[in-house]
């Protein structure tokens, strides 16, 4: 395919707010997990929560949309001068030809959970100030995008739970192939609920501690929440860009089964290697992958396999979700931003809070960072459903 | 953007049951008589799939299947796009008020469910299909956007797509909150070239010229298609049932309407 370069990118999540804290974090291998307290929950697990958005409501003009979600978006927005770039591209293209694209899994369902909380005991209604269109409706945060960047081109909300915002780079590469925008905002946000903790724990997929990828003890995952944003435009017409460019993407199902990877990884070596032909390359011309890795028993097995199935045993590869946990909808972006950092910082993160590989592994996982020139990234997300994508990046020659 | 062909198409809503009975309808050649909807059992769910399974995945499966077996095509080789605006409803408000607890115990199988794609999900299971598949959402603009997703995908990607667009209504107090007053749903596989079956062809253009979107002059059928955000794509169908060449204006994001001219096939 033809290359769309990453124009300028963003993120916000429990390392911090804007891509230089998450780059410091990972560089000085800070964790952004801690002991869950959120909202009262009571399960002993980590989680990767983002500080300070009580504090940060969003603009007076959108306050229909407030809610925690929308609150990480906008703050994804307003770093990196991120919201300052889409204004200089829709001046350049006009603001009908820029699309927005986000990805998320539970959107703003916090609020209805919230509402839920404070039913009338004779009645059943929820609040009256329970705003269901524009905080938990799975569209709402999309919206939120498109009316905080004044942005009138297609928009679409991605659902497909933890590959939503991996699959939204493959969208935005349709569009602007069939010419229907100039450039394209994609981007991911997922916010900490009840639903996902008490529900990921009712498959038993969450660890007591923080997230251990590729640990042979590893005991299950870590939720975290994130946001991040991407402008992607052809390389042509890029006035400047970050040096990263999107160089293909692959899209795959299971088949298999609605929580559980296929075994072997089939579903997740078909996305990799439909990835590799999208950008016409091969397994040698990938330098590092960043791994779906979520530290539970069976993704990490399987995607190790996948890996092994496509690429043998010499590509370096780790995951990065000791960092900031599984931001769940909000995991393509996230690890999107950070494979865009190795390659412009030149550096391989190895595996943090893992002690030793799980020793069945075949494939050449990182438990300690390397510097080296990164060319080329291929980043993994996979799916409840079976839902898998696979995005390669790569230096902009 | 260049053509796609429509070779198959799948409906399942109160009073339209089934392509051929609701092109009937929609062609004008029998009165609409909305009547509440017979359960659905779809023989592409196994028994013990099936008793795992909601009414929303249902009505996916349902009418992915008839658009299948109306196109006369392998389901397995086809990318898949679903488009639904409030995802399952019934799922939200069984976990929303389990979650409201102080001692919450969530259903393992519910909550697997609750994501999303959970009827792609399914429906690549019970098809084997390994290709790529998409679950999205506009809003109002639900049924616009997955098929622009799904022509996209045809155009691009060089597969023939199943579009399978589904709404439910969600249960109170949710239905408070977004009214939905009858379950949609509507399936479409669409391909890249012509064949000897195609029914239609059809170009997107967006925005469209119009700024006004398609109505239906039958007032319950236009009943309808405000009743649910999927049933946005009535006028489409009713052009589809009719074999007429047609502009129609859908409703997408933003106030835009999304415009598609129908060109039947011989």
């Amino acid at each position: 395919m033809t290359p769309l370069v990453l124009t300028t990118f963003s993120a916000v999540n429990s390392l911090g707010y804007g891509v230089e804290a998450v780059h410091a974090a990972l560089i000085a291998r800070r964790s952004g997990l801690t002991p869950c307290t959120f909202e009262q929950v009571q399960l002993e697990t980590y989680a990767g929560e983002v500080a300070g958005l009580d504090a940060l409501p969003v603009v007076p003009e959108l306050v229909e949309f407030d809610c925690r979600n929308n609150r990480l978006a906008q703050a994804a927005l307003r770093q990196d001068g991120f919201e300052q770039q889409v204004a200089a591209a829709r001046a350049r293209y006009g603001a009908q030809r820029i699309a927005v694209i986000v990805g998320t899994s539970t959107s703003g369902i916090l609020e209805t959970e919230h509402a839920y909380q404070q039913r009338d005991a004779a009645s059943g209604r929820l609040p009256a100030d329970y705003h269901f269109a524009t905080t938990h409706n799975l569209y709402a945060s999309a919206e939120f995008t498109r009316r905080y960047l004044k942005l009138e081109g297609p928009t679409l909300m991605v659902s497909t739970a933890c590959s939503s915002s991996a699959k939204v780079f493959a969208s935005a590469w349709r569009m602007l192939s069939l010419n229907l925008c100039n450039a394209v905002v994609v981007g991911g946000v997922d916010s900490l609920c009840r639903n996902t903790l008490y529900g990921f724990s009712s498959l038993d997929l969450v660890g007591r501690e923080p997230c251990r990828p590729c640990d042979a003890g590893r005991g299950g995952i870590s939720i975290g929440e994130a946001a991040g944003y991407a402008l992607l435009e052809w390389p042509q017409r890029a006035a400047k860009h970050s040096g990263v460019a999107l160089l293909g993407y692959g899209e795959s199902s299971d088949a298999y089964h609605m929580s559980t990877p296929q075994p072997e990884g089939r579903g997740a070596a078909l996305s990799m290697q439909r990835a590799l032909d999208c950008a016409g390359l091969s397994p040698a011309d990938i330098d590092y992958i960043n791994m779906h890795g979520t530290a539970s028993l069976v993704n990490d097995s399987m995607e190790d396999k996948a890996i092994t199935t496509v690429f043998g045993t010499h590509t370096a590869c780790s995951s990065t979700k000791g960092w900031t946990g599984h931001a769940l909808g909000a995991a393509g972006i996230t690890e999107a931003v950070i494979s865009a950092l190795c390659i412009q910082h030149g550096f391989m993160p190895g595996c943090l809070n893992a002690r030793s590989i799980d020793p069945a592994f075949t494939s050449e996982v990182l438990l300690d960072h390397r510097a080296a020139t990164v060319q080329r990234v291929l980043s993994n997300s996979f799916g409840f459903g079976g839902s898998n994508c696979s995005l390669i990046f790569g230096a902009v020659a | 953007m260049n053509p796609v062909y429509v070779e198959g198409i799948g409906l399942f809503a109160p009073g339209l049951v089934g392509w051929e009975q609701g092109a009937t309808v929609l062609a004008g050649r029998a009165p609409y008589a909305p009547a509440s909807l017979p359960k659905l059992v779809p023989a592409l769910l196994a028994p013990d799939v099936r008793r795992r399974t909601t009414d929303h995945i249902r009505l996916a499966v349902e009418v992915a299947g008839e658009a299948v077996r109306h196109a006369q095509c392998d389901a397995a080789t086809l990318a898949s796009v679903f488009a639904s605006s409030e995802s399952d409803g019934a799922i939200t408000h069984n976990i929303c008020e389990e979650v409201a607890r102080p001692h919450p115990e969530v259903s393992p199988t519910r909550f697997h469910n609750s994501v999303n794609n959970a009827p792609a999900g399914y429906w690549c299971m019970a098809v084997g299909s390994q290709q790529p598949s998409s679950s999205v959402a506009a809003f109002d603009g639900t049924f616009a956007a997955g098929l622009l997703e799904a022509c996209a995908q045809v155009l691009t990607e060089h597969l023939s797509v199943i579009l399978v667009a589904h709404d439910t209504p969600l249960p109170e107090p949710l239905n408070s909150a977004r009214p939905m007053g009858a379950s949609f749903g509507v399936a479409l596989v669409l391909t890249a070239e012509p064949t000897a079956r195609s029914l239609a062809r059809l170009r997107l253009t967006l925005p469209a010229e119009e700024s006004q979107e398609s109505v239906l002059s039958d007032s319950a059928l236009e009943a309808l298609r405000r009743a649910n955000p999927v049933a946005r794509s009535l006028p489409l169908l009713a052009a589809l049932a009719r074999q007429q060449h047609t502009h129609i204006a859908l409703p997408y994001v933003g106030g835009q309407n999304l415009g598609v001219t129908l060109e039947p096939m011989p």
